[in-house]
C-alpha cells in the first residue's frame, strides 16, 4: 500500500510543479500549524462578560431544545437531578460517569436516587456526566472521553444529563481547544462531543423528530456557585478536570 | 453504482411527470434555502468566514503533500492506521481486508458520501459482509435499494407514506396494527429495528467531515447520533475518506465548522459534531479496539492545478442543491450518480468521465445562486462552462448542437452582420408574434418550445436599444 502512498504525493507535487517541500516552507507550515493561530472568532460571544456569556450559552441551549436548570450550588445538584426525574415521568434510577468530579455532589443524600457508576449499556434509561466545557456561541457542550468519561453515556441512553459549572462556560471552540490542549500534553482524547441539543433527524419530510438515534432529551444542570461566591476571582474554565 | 448520467435528459423526463417525486420536492424547495438565509442573518462575520474558509481550502491545497503526511504521523502516532487508496477498487479492497481479519459478518455505517461514491455496499455483500446503513434516511434507501437523491437528506425524495410501506416490507417482526402514519412513528420504527444492530456489529464505517493535521483526528458532523454509535460501539472504526478533508489546525476546522451547518441545514451548529484519534486509550471502558483511516483519491489529486481545483475546497454542505432550480425540478436521481446538483455537475464527470456525465454541466441556466451561497465560494458555474468547453472540443456533443453553436460563433465575430441579422429577426417575428405576443411554437426549436412559450421581440434589439439610452444619457 506503501505504492499508492508514494504515488499520490508524487501526483500531488508533480501537479504542485515541484518535488517534496524544501525544508525551510516545511518548517514554516510546521510553525502555522503549531501557533494554533485563531481565524476569525465571532463577536456574538467573544464580546461579552461572563454572566452574558452563560446566559447566552442557556439561550443557545434552549433554543435547540436543550433544558437547563440552574442550580446556586454544588450541594443543589442531587435534588435537581431528582426534580427532573420526576417531572418527566423517569424512574430514579441512573447510569453515572465514574469521574471523581461527580463525588463532589451530595447523593447519599437522596438514597431513593439508584446510581450505578460505568458505563452505558443497553437499556439504560438515564444518564448523568460531567463535561469540559460549554461554549457559549452556539450553546454547545463539549465532552471528552477517558476511563472515567465513557461515551456511551453520551449516546445510548434516552436522556442524557451533563453537570456544567458556571465557570466552565467559554466564548467559542477556540477556547475549547485551548482547554483541551491544557487538559493533555500530547494529543487528543480518543473522542471528544461537542452536543447541541438533543438527537434529531429531517430525513422524512424535512419534518423534525427528536431521539433519532441519540438521546431524546438532553438536560443541564447548570451550577452557578462561583457567581454566588463573589470572591472577585472566577475559577479557571474547566479548571477541576484539568491536569489529567 | 452504474451510473446512469449519459441518460440525464431521459432521467429528466421521467421525474418531472413523477407525481409523489414533486410533492416530496415541493416540501424541500423553501424549507433549506429559508432556514440557512435565517442562520446566515444572525451571523454578521458570516461573509467574511466565507473568505476564511476558502483561505484555508486553497492553503492546504497549495500543500496537501505536507498535510496529509501530518496527519498520517499524528494518526499512527494515537495508535491508528492509514490506509492510500488510489482508486475506488483498492479502497474497497483494503476495506474488506480490516473486515476480514477481524472476521466480521455485519458492518455498522455512519453516512459517508466516499462510500457511496466507491459503491462499498454491494462489494462488502459479494464478499460475505452484511452492511447496515444507519442514518435514517441512508436506512431507508437501502431498503429500497435506491441511491442517495442529496447529499445530505438521501431520502428527500420519498413521501412518509412511501417510508410507512417500505417498513412494513422489510421488518418481518412489525405488528401490522402499529401505525406508521406520521414521521415520529417512522422514526421511533427505524431506532427500534436499529438498536440492537449497532450493538452487534464487528466494525464500524463513518465518513469524516475534516481530518485535522495538527491531531491526527476525523471529525464527523451529524444530527442523529447514529455516527455516534457507528464509532463507539463495534470493535473497529474505519474512517473512509478522501485526501482533501484534510485541513491544518482545529482553529481551521472552527472557522468551517462555522460555515458548514448554517449552509447546509440552517442549524447554528450540529447536534453532534464529533472529533475522534486513534483506538480506546488503555483503561477506557468503551470505544473501538482498532482505528483504521482510508484515505482515498480516484480523480482528486488529477484535478490540483487544473481548471477544477476549486471544486476540492467543497465540504459537501449542499447549499448549491439546495438553492438549484433544475434540481429543485428534478431532484437528484435524474443526475444518474452519487452527487447531483451544482456540485455534483462540476465533480461527476472528473469521477466517472465527460463522455458519462456531460450532460451534468449543461443542466445549469447559469442563474449563479449556486455560486453565490457557497461556503467557501466555489466558482461552479464557471467550472461547468470549462466542462462544456471541453465537450465541444472532445467532440462529445450532438452534431446538430455543434454545428449550431460553430455558426452563432461565426456570426458573432462579424458584429455588424450579427447585429443586421438580429434586427432583421427581431423585427420579423416582432410582426408576425405582436398580436399575441408570443410564440408557442418554433421551428427547429420544437423540444425547447415543446414546454414554455417564447416571448415575442417588440420589434427592437437589445443592442440597438442600448445605443440609444447611451446617447440620451447626460456626459458626466
Amino acid at each position: 500500500m506503501s505504492e499508492a502512498r508514494n504515488a499520490i504525493l508524487a501526483r500531488i507535487r508533480e501537479a504542485r510543479g515541484r518535488g517534496p517541500l524544501s525544508a525551510e516552507t516545511a518548517r514554516q507550515l510546521e510553525e502555522r500549524v503549531t501557533a494554533h493561530r485563531r481565524n476569525l472568532v465571532p463577536r456574538r460571544a467573544a464580546a461579552l462578560d461572563r454572566a452574558g456569556q452563560v446566559d447566552l450559552f442557556v439561550a443557545m441551549a434552549e433554543e435547540v431544545q436543550t433544558s437547563v436548570a440552574r442550580v446556586a450550588s454544588a450541594a443543589a445538584v442531587p435534588e435537581a437531578v431528582a426534580r427532573y426525574l420526576a417531572s418527566e415521568n423517569l424512574p430514579a434510577e441512573l447510569v453515572m460517569a465514574p469521574d471523581p468530579t461527580l463525588d463532589a455532589y451530595p447523593w447519599n443524600e437522596w438514597p431513593m436516587l439508584a446510581i450505578r457508576r460505568a458505563a452505558a449499556a443497553a437499556g439504560d434509561a438515564v444518564s448523568l456526566t460531567p463535561c469540559l466545557a460549554a461554549i457559549a456561541e452556539t450553546g454547545t457542550l463539549m465532552l471528552t472521553s477517558g476511563p472515567e468519561r465513557p461515551t456511551t453515556l453520551n449516546f445510548l441512553p434516552d436522556t442524557h444529563i451533563v453537570v456544567l459549572r458556571a465557570a466552565q462556560v467559554v466564548a467559542c471552540y477556540e477556547d475549547g481547544w485551548d482547554l483541551l490542549r491544557a487538559a493533555k500534553a500530547e494529543g487528543l482524547p480518543r473522542t471528544v462531543n461537542l452536543i447541541t441539543g438533543p438527537s434529531r433527524t429531517g430525513d422524512i419530510e424535512q419534518r423534525i423528530q427528536l431521539g433519532a438515534h441519540g438521546p431524546r432529551r438532553l438536560h443541564i444542570i447548570l451550577v452557578e456557585e462561583e457567581r454566588v461566591a463573589g470572591d472577585g476571582e472566577a475559577e479557571e474554565p474547566g479548571g477541576h478536570l484539568g491536569g489529567r | 453504482m452504474q451510473p446512469t448520467s449519459h441518460l440525464f435528459r431521459e432521467n429528466s423526463r421521467a421525474e418531472l411527470a413523477n407525481g409523489t417525486l414533486q410533492a416530496a420536492l415541493g416540501m424541500a424547495k423553501t424549507g433549506f434555502p429559508l432556514r440557512r438565509q435565517a442562520a446566515v442573518a444572525r451571523l454578521p462575520e458570516f461573509e467574511a468566514l466565507r473568505e476564511a474558509g476558502r483561505a484555508i481550502k486553497d492553503h492546504v491545497l497549495d500543500n496537501l503533500d505536507f498535510y496529509l503526511e501530518r496527519y498520517e504521523r499524528h494518526v499512527v502516532a494515537a495508535g491508528g492506521q492509514v490506509h492510500w487508496a488510489r482508486t475506488a477498487e483498492e479502497a474497497r479492497d483494503r476495506i474488506v481486508e480490516i473486515c476480514r481479519s477481524v472476521g466480521a459478518k455485519t458492518v455498522a455505517k455512519g453516512k459517508s458520501m466516499v462510500a457511496e461514491e466507491i459503491a462499498l455496499n454491494d462489494h462488502l455483500e459479494k464478499n460475505g459482509i452484511a452492511p447496515i446503513e444507519t442514518d435514517l434516511g441512508e436506512y431507508i434507501i437501502q431498503l429500497r435499494h435506491e441511491p442517495p437523491s442529496h447529499i445530505i437528506a438521501p431520502a428527500m425524495h420519498l413521501l412518509k407514506g412511501q417510508v410507512a410501506d417500505t417498513f412494513r416490507a422489510a421488518h418481518r417482526d412489525l405488528d401490522p396494527a402499529r401505525p406508521l402514519d406520521e414521521p415520529r412513528t417512522l422514526c421511533d420504527e427505524a431506532r427500534e429495528v436499529l438498536r440492537p444492530r449497532f450493538l452487534a456489529a464487528d466494525v464500524g464505517i463513518t465518513g469524516a467531515n475534516f481530518l485535522v493535521a495538527e491531531t491526527g483526528s476525523g471529525i464527523i458532523v451529524t444530527n442523529e447520533g447514529n455516527g455516534d454509535l457507528t464509532q463507539t460501539l463495534p470493535r473497529v472504526h474505519i474512517v473512509m475518506t478522501s485526501i482533501e478533508k484534510v485541513v491544518p489546525t482545529l482553529e481551521d476546522a472552527a472557522t468551517l465548522l462555522r460555515l458548514l451547518a448554517r449552509s447546509a441545514t440552517g442549524q447554528e451548529f450540529s447536534s453532534y459534531t464529533t472529533i475522534s484519534t486513534g483506538p480506546r486509550r488503555p483503561g477506557d471502558r468503551d470505544g473501538p479496539e482498532q482505528y483504521h483511516v482510508v484515505l482515498l483519491d480516484n480523480g482528486r489529486s488529477a484535478m490540483l492545478g487544473t481548471e477544477f481545483q476549486d471544486m476540492l475546497r467543497c465540504i459537501r454542505c449542499s447549499a448549491c442543491m439546495n438553492h438549484c432550480p433544475v434540481y429543485a425540478a428534478i431532484g437528484g436521481h435524474a443526475y444518474g450518480w452519487v452527487y447531483p446538483g451544482p456540485m455534483g455537475a462540476v465533480l461527476t464527470p472528473t469521477l466517472i468521465g465527460l463522455a458519462e456525465a456531460g450532460h451534468l454541466p449543461n443542466a445549469s441556466t447559469f442563474c449563479g445562486r449556486c455560486e453565490s451561497v457557497c461556503p467557501v465560494k466555489i466558482p461552479l458555474p464557471k467550472m461547468m462552462r470549462h466542462w462544456r468547453e471541453r465537450e465541444f472540443a472532445q467532440r462529445l456533443s450532438p452534431p446538430v448542437y455543434r454545428g449550431g453553436l460553430r455558426l452563432w460563433g461565426w456570426v458573432a465575430r462579424r458584429p455588424a452582420l450579427y447585429r443586421a441579422m438580429t434586427g432583421i429577426t427581431a423585427r420579423a417575428m416582432g410582426l408576425v408574434g405582436g398580436r399575441r405576443g408570443r410564440f408557442r411554437s418554433l421551428p427547429l426549436a420544437s423540444g425547447w418550445s415543446l414546454v414554455r412559450d417564447m416571448p415575442a421581440p417588440q420589434g427592437r434589439t437589445f443592442h440597438s436599444l442600448w445605443a440609444e439610452r447611451q446617447k440620451r444619457r447626460p456626459a458626466p
